[in-house]
């Protein structure tokens, strides 16, 4: 791929803006259709696929037996006891939500925006949402110790006549993550149809005719009905921007009611929510970079998309350093004793090299990305991407861990170290997200081809009859 | 109910959006009301050349939001305040500002389904089945690259010849008759 010193005649770059293209010159309605619909009508399904397929099929088998094993003997056999009673839990029911951020960032926030650039990506980064709230939502869930009995934290008339407790945010949070895993369902499926329907009068076999029919609830592409699919599509963007900052802030309440030192602060939620932008783009840059090299669409995914991510990357990470420092900044203005140990127990106690590892892959390491011969390279994106969602996780791990190990009296003390059975459920839920994601690369479309074919420049309407076609082009 | 019978309307095929709003302009000029252009992605030129100004996706919207937010609201305060009342570090029965999050989340969830079921419901979908699907060359470009404009029979201005030979004269791909 080309760097910043490539020639002038480079056709991904743009003559007059020097930018890289969004989608490679020269695609036609007809082309864009094909490219994106052959990945899912081919009836040759690449080894690639089956290869991953089933090395994440394993991850979930491995998820299923950590999960049957904690239902036959209860979360004892996780490593949390008093005082770190959540432990990997809820790190992990937070990162993963926060992964999930940024598919409703780009398929919402930037279209209200305007940023075009995102139309070949908010698809899969719409899926990447929803199959990480999949993940994040089952851990609050088997945490509860008798999962069978989680349809209490709804509000329904029960026989034993009682309610549930609406000052509390971990009932906020159930509304907050059914809500957000409802509308984003909603929102993908419907952003899907118009392209159900071309893979519907694409598809040759009996089988994908039938399903890709079912699926497309009839769509024949009224005008009518495409002008009522565009107000829905932008009043769901608009409802779903509001949606995703309170999400993110309600989880962070989970901490910043309660009282304990590192917990008990204001900047939680803006904070929280730049963190959960700054790991979803993150995990975006790690899906999208293997799948355009391996489905060979660089054309439609080009440098100009890795190039603004790495840069909404860039810009959330420094809201994600604001945050930090303003915890160690008020952890001395609060004059508080409490809070100036927990920062310093934060740094440099039992497990002051979390914090370390936090800050060198959060802060120090993504401010390469203000080179743009580094956001440009895919291969160190990716790896970036990759060192941002570990920085991510170890965030959660920080706040989580050395808060609750050290609270207000020494004899409460306590120490944490994961069980393999705490790691098996976390990979295995990693493994789950990829298993997922391969189906919907397979099955699905992955890039909106409706919308693709809206930025081609024929696309728009002229006030006089153009030339008729000659060339065929 | 009786299935209709016989001719649905005439269509014809374009090469370009361009194309595809004149020929939907004369169309509406000519006095032609019931037809529908089909487009492979929103052509919002198209919609007003037929006339089609204005939907109420985001009314119903409204309507669905308001609900969720009175439903909810009005559960958390009945559940608080008279069927399970609970002493939680002496707070008020009726803490309304710790009720506004789930309300808020309600609004959000209950105007998004409005939108995108009210969207479907107003384009009377789903509809596995339409006449246009019979039209030999609909599928292989409505979906894809082609536009389409088709005069319906329902219209009282509609003849099948007059409606073929207005269409033929709009620089079509080409013009078929559709039936039910």
């Amino acid at each position: 791929m080309a760097t910043k010193d490539a020639p002038v005649n480079n056709p991904m770059l743009d003559p007059v803006t020097g930018e890289y293209r969004v989608i490679a010159p020269g695609h036609t309605f007809k082309s864009v259709t094909e490219k994106v619909s052959r990945i899912v009508l081919t009836s040759h399904t690449p080894l690639g696929w089956w290869f991953g397929f089933v090395l994440a099929g394993g991850f979930v088998c491995m998820l299923l037996t950590a999960v049957t094993w904690l239902f036959l003997k209860g979360v004892g056999i996780w490593a949390i006891t008093m005082p770190v009673a959540w432990g990997f839990a809820i790190i992990n029911f937070v990162w993963w939500i926060g992964i999930g951020h940024a598919g409703t960032l780009i398929s919402a926030i930037l279209l209200l925006f305007k940023q075009g650039w995102r139309n070949s990506i908010n698809r899969f980064a719409e899926a990447m949402t929803i199959f990480a709230v999949v993940c994040a939502g089952m851990f609050p869930l088997i945490h509860v110790g008798r999962p069978w009995l989680g349809y209490w934290l709804f509000p329904y008339p029960s026989t034993m006549n009682y309610w549930p407790q609406f000052r509390s945010p971990l009932l906020w949070d159930v509304f907050a993550v059914s809500t957000y895993a409802t509308i984003s369902v909603v929102f993908w499926y419907m952003g899907m149809i118009p392209d159900l329907g071309t893979l519907r009068d694409r598809s040759t076999s009996r089988l994908g005719q039938f399903v890709y029919g079912l699926l497309s609830v009839g769509w024949r592409g009224s005008v009518r009905h495409w002008v009522r699919y565009e107000t829905a599509s932008l009043l769901l963007a608009g409802l779903a921007t509001p949606l995703v900052l309170s999400v993110h802030s309600v989880i962070s309440l989970d901490f910043s009611v309660a009282l304990l030192p590192g917990w008990h602060t204001t900047i939680f939620p803006p904070y929280f929510v730049a963190g959960a932008i700054y790991s979803g783009f993150a995990m975006v840059l790690t899906l999208a970079i293997p799948i355009r090299k391996f489905y060979h669409l660089e054309d439609l995914i080009t440098i100009r998309h890795i190039d603004n991510m790495a840069k909404v990357m860039l810009a959330t990470g420094l809201i994600v350093a604001y945050g930090y420092s303003t915890e160690v900044f008020m952890s001395w203005y609060s004059a508080s004793h409490w809070e100036y140990f927990m920062m310093w127990n934060r740094m440099f106690g039992a497990m002051g090299w979390s914090y370390w590892v936090l800050i060198t892959c959060n802060i120090a390491l993504p401010q390469l990305m203000w080179l743009r011969k580094f956001r440009v390279n895919v291969g160190l994106m990716f790896l970036m991407s990759l060192i941002v969602n570990t920085g991510m996780w170890f965030e959660r791990f920080v706040i989580v861990v050395t808060s609750l190990t050290r609270d207000y009296l020494p004899s409460s003390w306590g120490t944490y170290r994961a069980t393999k059975w705490d790691y098996m459920t976390f990979a295995g839920t990693l493994g789950l997200f990829t298993f997922l994601f391969f189906l919907f690369v397979r099955f699905l479309p992955m890039i909106p081809m409706s919308e693709l074919r809206l930025m081609l420049p024929q696309a728009k309407v002229r006030e006089k009859h153009e030339p008729l076609p000659e060339a065929g082009d | 109910m009786p299935l209709p019978e016989g001719l649905y309307g005439v269509m014809a095929e374009f090469e370009s959006p361009t194309d595809l709003v004149i020929a939907a302009k004369a169309a509406y000029g000519a006095g032609y009301r019931r037809m529908d252009c089909y487009t492979p992605y929103p052509v919002e030129e198209a919609a007003e050349a037929i006339g089609f100004h204005r939907d109420e996706v985001s009314m119903v919207c409204l309507l669905g939001g308001l609900m969720g937010l009175a439903a909810m609201f009005a559960l958390e305060t009945w559940i608080s305040v008279w069927a399970y009342p609970l002493n939680i570090a002496g707070r008020p029965y009726y803490s309304w500002p710790a009720f506004v999050v789930p309300a808020y989340e309600w609004t959000i969830l209950w105007s998004g389904l409005s939108a995108a079921f009210g969207m479907l419901a107003l384009n009377g979908l789903p509809k596995p089945y339409h006449p246009v699907f019979n039209a030999p060359n609909f599928r292989n470009g409505a979906s894809s690259d082609k536009f389409f404009l088709c005069l319906e029979s329902t219209d009282p201005r509609f003849d099948a010849a007059e409606a073929r030979s207005f269409l033929e004269a709009q620089r079509p791909l080409s013009v078929v008759e559709v039936e039910y």
